[in-house]
This record gives C-alpha cells, structure tokens and sequence, in this order.
C-alpha cells in the first residue's frame, strides 16, 4: 500500500507542466488533489515513470463569473465549488452535486481539474459538465483548444486529453433566469460513488417546457445526455405521461455495470426512478410553470 | 529525480527542514520521520479516515497526499490539539461522553471535528452526521462520537441542534 518510485517534477505553470508530459513521452501523468491517483498509485494500480505536480501552479484556482458563464481553474477544491456564493447564486445545482462528492477530507483536496481528467463514470463533476454544456480548457505543448464536455468524455476513464496536454479550466454557462433544476444520486452509503444519479434542468414559457436537459450517470461507461427524452419533454407541460416516457427512454438508452455494489438491472430501475424525481424538482423549483 | 526532495513544512507549529523521496506518503512522514505516531494509519486509500491531519486548516487525507506536496504548509495532527495532562475542550467532551472504546479512529475524528468546528457556527445533527461520514469507526455506532461533537457546538455558542 504505498507508492511505486517515480521521477518528481514540481512545475511551476502550465507551459512548465505540458512540456515536462511531452519530455515524459507518455509515461508522465499530473497530480493535483491527488484523490483519485493517490489511491491508485497506493494500489499499485498506476506506475507513472514521473509525476508531474501541478499543485503549486498560481492562478490556477479561480472561480470568476464571466459573460460566459461561470469559469473556475483547474485547481479549485470540491469544497470551493460547494461553498462559493458564484455557485450558489447561478448554478445552484453545481453545488447541490458537490455536497454528493465523497467525503469532506477529499473535497478539500480533490480538484475540478483533476476529477474531469480522472473522468470516473459514476463521479458527479463529469455529470455536471454534460448536463450544464460545459467548455474545456485545454492547454498542450503548442496549442491551446476548447473542448465541450459532451465531446471530452469518450469512455471509462478515457477522455480527449493528448498525453502532453492538462486541462486549465472549465467553463459552465450560467443556468436561465427562472430555469429550474433536480439532482438525485443513489449510493449505498453518504459519500460512496453514485450506483446512479441524474441531474436535469428544465425552462419554461407559461405553462410550456421551452428547454429540457437530462443527464444521467454511473450508468454506462461515461455521463450522457439523453436527447431522445429532452426532446420528448419540449413543448408542453410536465405531465405524468411525459415523465413515464422520459424514465423508459433513460432506461432504454444507459448500459449499466453488475459489481458487487448493484446489478445491472437494479441500476436500470434506479435511474428510471431518479429521472421522474430530477424532473418533478425541476419543474417545482422552475419559475413560470411546472406541475 | 526519484533521489531525495527538499522538503521544508510546519508541524503543529515546529518549523522541519528534511529531505524525503518523493513517494514517501505525508502520513508515514508524520509517523515515521517525526514520531508523531498520533496520526493513525487503516486502510491506506482514503476510505477509513483513520489518518485524517490538517493541512492549512483543511482536514485531508494524510495516505493520499505525498510528504513533498506539503512543502511549505503548515500541517496539523492530533499531538498539536492538546497532551495527556491537558486535553484540549474537544477532546475533553470526547472523553465526557465516551465517544472512543479502542481509540483507532479518534485521532481522525478529532481532527474532522476540528475542522467542522473551525467552519461553522453550527450544525444539525444531520450535517454533523455528513460531516463525520468519511471517518470510519466500529466500536462505537457513533451515537456517542455525534453526542461528543454536539456538545463540542453548543459550547462554543451553537445549540448544535
């Protein structure tokens, strides 16, 4: 249970950082928090070559509201999320989720940055990035790109990070004026990984849904959006019809896992339930309309 | 690279100059390099919360966090609330309501509690609950543990209900 030996490198800014990954050639990995590698490193179940610290960066730690949205750097904490009044104010649903991540200790640690880039297919970070249409910031060697979270996610801990690039940023565009939203996880204790959760906001004009956004996790090998049922959600109130119908179209798109914490099939029946729940917050918490 | 770091950091308020291999977790530094056994070591991956320290004020993990990634913070552990002779007002309310039997998970405990004290005014039970969630123990059923934070609460202003 202790750590392989590894090379150290401390950077001291992001240019410092993707140059030392791409001198690593693919066998340099970064840590922030830590909260996801450090185990892994415990287990033995990661052998980087060299660890690449980027935990001392300056400035990489900032929540600012901009006309985009709401950015926060890679090196903000959980807990900063959880705790900031620009979270609270425009995106209270960001902090609902982050109250769901682990335990205290590791929210204190943990980083944004890192928990994206980790891509756990039942962490609530990623989640929220695709349900809110978030934006990536991305920084290599030579370039630096934008990358929205929907398309960032490829698989079970796989992502579209280059092996010399790091993730400086993520921004979350700020939820509609009068836009309601859910959140529910189920885990088998406060803190353990989601066997499911979901997370929805929906808009509305007068009594009609205008904007609908279901997103779903620890229910395939990443968090998705289910637009088959968005879709079916537009246009009209909420009624009970509607939900049935989103709850089946979830069910039938996710392809859970069986392990020793839940069956594929009780996690199937989970995110059904949970996505009738998400939908009933939100409309109940959207200004203009609802059930 | 994977020879010795420099690595300069407080303890409980002493000031340590020592060079460490990067692998060499913050928890067996405390424990191995300093002596301060006080800081308990379980599982090793962040699960039992047996080794829970403060680092700048906030409670982590001390097995998932390198010794060199403590350069230049000041680290709190269990020896620095307060000593057998002198306990400190959290500590003392842990041993008014029996709040350890083995003890493993109290040095944790305390320093999670520390933490939850140090950040808020109050907390319900409910809240106090959550926020001790990452610190395993299993003697107890934690009904006492809960009670002895709770007090620990209504002592520094909060009713702690």
């Amino acid at each position: 249970m202790k750590p392989p030996a590894f090379d150290y490198i401390a950077a001291t800014s992001v240019e410092d950082a993707v140059a030392a990954l791409a001198r690593s050639e693919g066998e340099g990995k970064l840590i922030a928090g830590g909260q996801s590698l450090m185990p892994m490193l415990n287990f033995r179940l990661a052998g980087p070559a060299v660890l690449i610290d980027v935990g001392r960066i300056a400035g990489l730690d900032g929540i600012e509201e901009t006309d985009e949205g709401l950015t926060v750097g890679a090196l903000a904490r959980h807990a900063a999320l959880e705790t900031s009044p620009g979270v609270a104010k425009h995106l209270p649903v960001l902090a609902e989720a982050m109250r769901h991540v682990a335990h205290l200790a590791i929210r204190n640690r943990g980083t944004i940055g890192g928990s994206l880039s980790h891509a756990d297919p039942a962490a609530e970070l990623p989640l929220m990035a695709v349900l809110l249409d978030a934006v990536l910031h991305i920084t290599g060697p030579e370039e630096s790109r934008e990358v929205p979270a929907e398309e960032f996610f490829i698989g079970a801990l796989t992502t579209d990070l280059e092996d010399e690039e790091m993730v400086t940023a993520v921004t979350f565009p700020y939820l509609p004026a009068g836009c309601g939203w859910g959140f529910e996880e189920v885990s088998r204790r406060s803190g353990d990984f989601a066997l499911a959760a979901a997370a929805a906001t929906l808009s509305f004009e007068g009594s009609v849904i205008s904007e609908a956004r279901l997103a779903v996790t620890g229910v395939d090998d990443l968090p998705l959006r289910i637009s088959e049922a968005e879709e079916g959600l537009m246009g009209g109130e909420l009624t009970e019809e509607k939900i049935s119908a989103a709850a089946e179209s979830v069910q039938a798109s996710v392809n859970p896992n069986s392990d020793a914490q839940a069956s594929a099939d009780y996690r199937r029946h989970l995110i059904g339930v949970l996505t009738a729940r998400v939908l009933r917050a939100a409309a109940a918490r959207a200004t203009g309309g609802g059930l | 690279m994977s020879g010795k770091h420099r690595l300069q950091l407080r303890v409980n308020g002493v000031a340590h100059d020592r060079e460490v291999e990067p692998r060499l977790l913050l928890s067996d530094f405390l424990r191995d390099e300093l002596d301060l056994t006080g800081t308990h070591v379980g599982c090793e991956h962040g699960v039992c919360g047996a080794c829970t320290v403060l680092l700048n004020g906030d409670s982590v993990r001390s097995c998932l966090c390198l010794a060199i990634q403590a350069e230049g913070s000041e680290v709190t552990t269990v020896e620095g609330l307060g000593s057998v002779d002198q306990l400190n007002s959290l500590q003392e309310k842990f041993r008014e309501h029996h709040a350890l039997q083995c003890g493993f998970c109290t040095p944790g405990m305390l320093m999670t509690a520390t933490d939850l004290l140090s950040k808020n005014k109050q907390m319900s039970d409910e809240e106090l609950r959550e926020g001790l969630s990452g610190n395993l123990c299993r003697c107890t059923g934690y009904e006492h543990i809960v009670s002895a934070v709770r007090a620990a609460f209504a002592d520094k202003g909060g009713d702690g209900s």
